[in-house]
């Protein structure tokens, strides 16, 4: 029985991969399990500049999952380069993916640049679709020549492999799939968070100081994994899938819907070990359906 | 921090919207009073934050104030129920700095906060004094339980219906004190960081996503940069935050 996958011609031991902004740059987990057991996972979205994010109130309950208005808050990319990867060195041994954002083409292309150099990314995943701030990331993610262009010009001078993650908030996510692939995208992940809000009844106003956030959450899986089914059908670039997995039996549906790695979100912000539970219950869950190589199902759903 | 399982054996309305839950389970995560616990309350998503009023190695007390369907739900439970409790989480109150005469400050909800550091400053033979702050009598809760430790106690209320008529800031002024610890509304805080004639720390409440530093939900602006008032708080001394 095996468990292992290949992204980008890396290859993973399982294909379970904490999403970003769900894991920071992955010390606070690093604390309670020994996170080697991932297959990898992607970094805190990192800009140029440190941020601060959006004000709070910037996180909400929903039934079945959460809003966010965090807003891409990080350290900036020199300090991610000098202190949280050289810090994370000494816990995590594996390629780390590095989550890119910006607020234009030039500062995507330089965060790309800087960290495509760092010897322990082994991923470039173009953030183009946080719905929480303004002028940048969905920006770019809600046209096909957006997200082309940023993957273009990241192509030209990065050397890893970039993965283009995509926003479900548009009305075709296939023709953005197709012009990130056309762009030279090496693979694509899938989906970022759905714009959503809720209002206090007893304020009446909206509970987020931002208004809107984002939905994450086992509420939006079946969503996600509806995209990322047609996504496999568009493209022939590896697709991460994402939104909403909670469970070893939900990365089997995302696998046999085309995901070539599987993102974990939310599920870790309500169970810290969460991602390694997911990955202890794999073999368990392969077994009740008769996969032995967990890349056999890859898109399995699409046969016949 | 521990994720435990964790069964509800008491569970005491003290006013009419401020439970005291008492659970049964491995505490021994927390190390220091001001820590806090999340608890995952069946049908919600997020779990909730509350500081821990009381821990042993096999017991832990939460006071819950009613807030929203979350709150209710938790503080509606019967005994024997179980519940999924994240413990150790924050940093809690350094009491080393405390000295001989600690000054601590509660108002309302904020006041079980500090019952730990009350009964573990006495236990290193401090002589702490607690100042409890409500709104008025019939919404007072803990002070008992303050007196009980040995702590010299005294209760400020708006009214002035029980204790001395007022706020509970004018402790300050009231007592000489060698360092202060509060927790409690912002308003409240906010003097104390201005008036404190000693050093301080303040516990913060915040609306939190996962409690333990990964989502960066809770952050507030400081002197020091950005900080999670979950994981690099919930305790601040004063002159730290950015009001």
């Amino acid at each position: 029985m095996s468990t292992s996958v290949t992204l980008c011609g890396v290859k993973l031991d399982n294909p379970v991969i904490p999403a970003s902004g769900t894991f920071g740059y992955g010390h606070e987990f690093a604390e309670i399990y020994d996170i080697n057991c991932l297959g990898t996972f992607s970094f805190k979205g990192t800009t140029a500049h440190p941020r601060f994010g959006n004000q709070t109130p910037r996180i909400a309950d929903a039934t079945g999952g959460m809003l966010n208005s965090v807003g891409l808050q990080n350290p900036g990319v020199d300090a991610v380069i000098s202190e949280e990867l050289p810090k994370l060195a000494k816990v995590f041994k594996k390629p780390v993916m590095a989550n890119v954002c910006g607020f234009s083409v030039g500062e995507y292309v330089e965060v790309a640049e800087k960290l495509d150099a760092c010897a322990q990314v082994g991923w470039i995943e173009l953030n183009v679709s946080c719905p929480n701030v303004h002028g940048g990331g969905m920006g770019f993610g809600t046209t096909c020549e957006g997200a082309a262009n940023v993957t273009r010009e990241v192509k030209r001078v990065v050397k890893k492999p970039v993965i283009v993650k995509l926003t479900p908030n548009v009305t075709d996510i296939t023709s953005i799939a197709r012009a990130c692939e056309d762009a030279g995208a090496d693979a694509l992940s899938l989906i970022n968070t759905v714009l959503a809000m809720r209002i206090d009844p007893a304020t009446r106003r909206p509970v987020l100081a931002n208004v809107t956030g984002g939905l994450s959450g086992p509420a939006i899986f079946p969503l996600a994994l509806r995209m990322v089914y047609q996504v496999y059908e568009a493209v022939n670039i590896p697709i991460i899938g994402m939104g909403g997995v909670h469970s070893a039996r939900d990365v089997i549906e995302m696998m046999l819907a085309g995901a070539s790695a599987v993102g974990v979100g939310a599920a870790n912000l309500v169970n810290p070990f969460a991602a390694r539970d997911i990955i202890e219950a794999l073999p368990g869950e392969m077994e009740k359906y008769g996969i032995e190589n967990l890349v056999d199902i890859i898109g399995g759903a699409h046969n016949g | 921090m521990k994720k435990g399982t964790f069964t509800l054996i008491k569970n005491e309305a003290l006013v009419s919207d401020l439970h005291r839950l008492t659970f049964a389970g491995d505490a021994s995560a927390v190390t220091r009073p001001g820590m806090f616990a999340e608890v995952e309350i069946p049908g919600y998503f997020l779990r909730r934050p509350f500081s821990v009023a009381d821990a042993s190695e096999n017991s832990l007390t939460l006071a819950v104030r009613i807030r929203g369907e979350g709150t209710a739900a938790l503080t509606g439970a019967e005994t024997g129920a179980r519940f999924d409790i994240l413990t150790g989480l924050g940093n809690g109150f350094d009491l080393d700095c405390a000295f001989e005469r600690p000054l601590l400050i509660g108002g309302g909800s904020g006041v079980p906060a500090l019952y730990m550091a009350c009964r573990e400053l006495i236990a290193r033979g401090a002589k702490p004094i607690a100042a409890l702050g409500f709104n008025s009598a019939a919404e007072s809760f803990y002070v008992s339980d303050f007196a009980a430790l040995g702590a010299e106690t005294v209760v400020y209320t708006a009214d002035g219906s029980l204790g001395r008529r007022g706020v509970v800031t004018d402790a300050l002024l009231d007592f000489d004190y060698s360092y202060v610890y509060a927790c409690g509304a912002v308003p409240m805080l906010q003097i104390i960081d201005h008036e404190a004639k000693s050093g301080a720390q303040f516990s913060l409440e915040a609306r939190m996503g996962c409690g333990f530093g990964a989502c960066m939900g809770c952050t507030i602006e400081t002197a020091n940069g950005p900080r999670r008032v979950c994981k690099d708080g919930p305790v601040f001394r004063k002159g730290e935050i950015l009001w």
